[in-house]
């Protein structure tokens, strides 16, 4: 095990624009391949913007107003962001609901490390947070928010961590971008764009909070 | 950080903060209606005991099952070793049984270093003679951070309240963060104590000032090495410490006259009421357990708000899963 922060933080600027390998180097690629991040700024070469910020803010709106939709006005939703992008997710939509029904949606994080079932393939990583609102989650809807759905992996292993905690009423899943190829009978409740994507191919999120702008982008990467 | 856990020097400063960090939010678990994950499942951990150990070996015990790994206890009392089996011969039978680590406490200095060369997993020190027990150096530096750390440049608060509520800390967030600037002063047997030896390694690595409080008679040779400062006059040193650590007077192990009477001990080096109320007012009191009531610390002492014991024990669970996840959790093979 080597000394590892849980997720680097990336400078603002371009570290080495178009250098597809660098980025690979310096993020740090979710198991799943999705996630990590490369340098903000507006699509660095081989990386297609596929959702500019304003598209983002749009696709999170409607998703707080289907939250509010499908739970009846929100009552009892716990916002789970899974770290790291999908606890700003979460946050931004708790905010959301917030600005719609007068009084923000309880948010927390979950990390799903110690339930993953890859653990065993890389060196052991780091953990992140899990902070569950005080009122718990027993009894109460919980919305897993995530930035990327893939292979469905991680989704799973949230579900078992969520099994830990309490016993919720329903899980839902909102996703800011469904990318197919899914792995296991998961499917999103709530999804900001679904993206058709080729295997090989890497979508990052990046997020204003983490990466200093928003952006979703899809780009090619040969290791 | 290196494959197995037998010096509290093999730590980085990373490695260290990163043991802290997991332990911090493992934390959690213990406070929750299910004290289950189930991250080391199929992986097997030896305790080996050579030596009589209730909350050490326990405090593996239930880091361990915790995790979910398959717990093998194994003491020298009532074993083969007490038909004589050498060290290697029982490390071979572990090797053949499938140990993916073994927690050794040995009375040999030197013993867990030794059983690297026979065993194929991950050996954890649980305390080796007079030479060195890391994992308590840990838990200490836990509880530290726990209680004290960065009071100065406390983080940003949480949202909501933590996971589950474990934690004797008020939510400050510590992530990341050394001891750095904390003043230490270790009191007592630090001859024969390995946790004084471990302490002074881990606590100097995380930035903390670390002092050596003895009886001449009990104090190290080469001392002077060592990265920190050592005194004979304790009331002069409490005067200027964030935390007082008090070491146990280990009988077992005093072979020789290495002071006149436990009274004249308990008047210079022993920590009473009078004493504690020298201490800053922040300062926290530590002892590593089994105490001595009445020689190197007053019950009313350990009894006080200033006493960190309990929480010391609570953290050695917390903290020996950080090790057993961060050696066992990932890929067996790695490089180091």
């Amino acid at each position: 095990m080597c000394a590892m922060r849980p997720e680097p933080v990336h400078e603002p600027g371009p570290g080495g624009p178009g250098d597809p390998g660098n980025l690979a180097g310096q993020s740090r690629p979710r198991p799943d391949g999705q996630g990590g991040a490369v340098p903000a700024g507006p699509g660095p070469q081989g990386w297609k913007a596929v959702l500019t910020p304003e598209e983002i803010r749009r696709a999170l709106t409607r998703i707080a107003h289907e939250i509010l939709e499908r739970t009846h006005g929100g009552d009892q939703v716990v916002l789970l962001g899974i770290p790291t992008r999908g606890v700003f997710l979460a946050r931004r939509l708790a905010a959301r609901i917030g600005e719609f029904e007068g009084s923000p949606a309880p948010v927390g994080s979950l990390d799903v490390t110690l339930h993953r079932d890859d653990l065993r393939l890389r060196p052991a990583r780091a953990l992140q947070r899990t902070e569950v609102p005080t009122d718990g989650i027993d009894g109460k809807t919980v919305v897993l928010v995530d930035d990327v759905l893939f292979s469905g992996r991680t989704i799973r292993a949230a579900l078992d961590a969520l099994n830990d905690l309490g016993r919720p009423r329903a899980v839902q899943l909102a996703v800011l971008v469904d990318r197919g190829h899914r792995e296991l009978p998961i499917r999103a409740d709530y999804v900001g764009k679904n993206l058709p994507t080729a295997h090989r191919e890497k979508v990052r999120v990046q997020l204003a909070e983490f990466d200093g702008a928003d952006s979703v982008l899809l780009g090619e990467v040969d290791r | 950080m290196k494959r197995h856990l037998i010096s509290a020097g093999d730590l980085s400063r990373d490695d260290a903060v990163l043991i802290l960090d997991t332990a911090q939010e493992l934390e959690s678990v213990g406070g929750r209606a299910i004290r289950k994950l189930p991250t080391l499942r199929g992986r097997t951990v030896v305790n080996l005991f050579y030596e009589d150990s209730t909350r050490t070996r326990t405090s593996f015990e239930a880091a361990a099952k915790r995790l979910s790994a398959d717990v093998i206890n194994f003491s020298a009392k009532g074993s083969s070793v007490a038909k004589g089996e050498s060290l290697k011969d029982t490390a071979l039978t572990l090797e053949a049984m499938g140990a993916d680590a073994v927690v050794i406490r040995h009375p040999a200095s030197g013993a867990p270093h030794r059983l690297t060369n026979w065993v194929s997993g991950r050996v954890v020190n649980a305390g080796d003679g007079t030479h060195e027990h890391p994992t308590q150096a840990l838990l200490d530096a836990f509880t530290i951070r726990q209680r004290l750390g960065g009071a100065a440049h406390m983080g940003t608060v949480p949202v909501g309240a933590g996971g589950g509520g474990g934690g004797g800390a008020g939510g400050a967030d510590r992530r990341g963060q050394g001891l750095d600037g904390l003043r230490v002063t270790i009191v007592g047997d630090v001859l024969h104590s390995r946790v004084a030896r471990s302490n002074v390694l881990l606590l100097s690595t995380l930035g903390a000032h670390v002092t050596l409080v003895a009886p001449p008679t009990l104090m190290p040779h080469a001392v002077e090495a060592w990265p920190c400062r050592s005194g004979y006059d304790l009331d002069t040193e409490l005067r200027k410490s964030d935390v007082v650590m008090m070491l146990r007077v280990q009988q077992e192990r005093m072979n020789a006259a290495f002071f006149p009477t436990i009274r004249e001990y308990r008047r210079r080096y022993g920590l009473d009421a009078g004493r504690m109320a020298l201490l800053p007012e922040h300062a926290i009191v530590m002892h590593p357990g089994p105490m001595n009531r009445g020689v190197e610390i007053a019950a009313e002492v350990a009894d006080s708000a200033r006493s960190t014991i309990v929480q010391q024990v609570a953290n050695g669970v917390t903290v020996r899963m950080a090790v057993l996840y961060l050696m066992l959790g990932g890929a067996t093979e790695e490089t180091a």
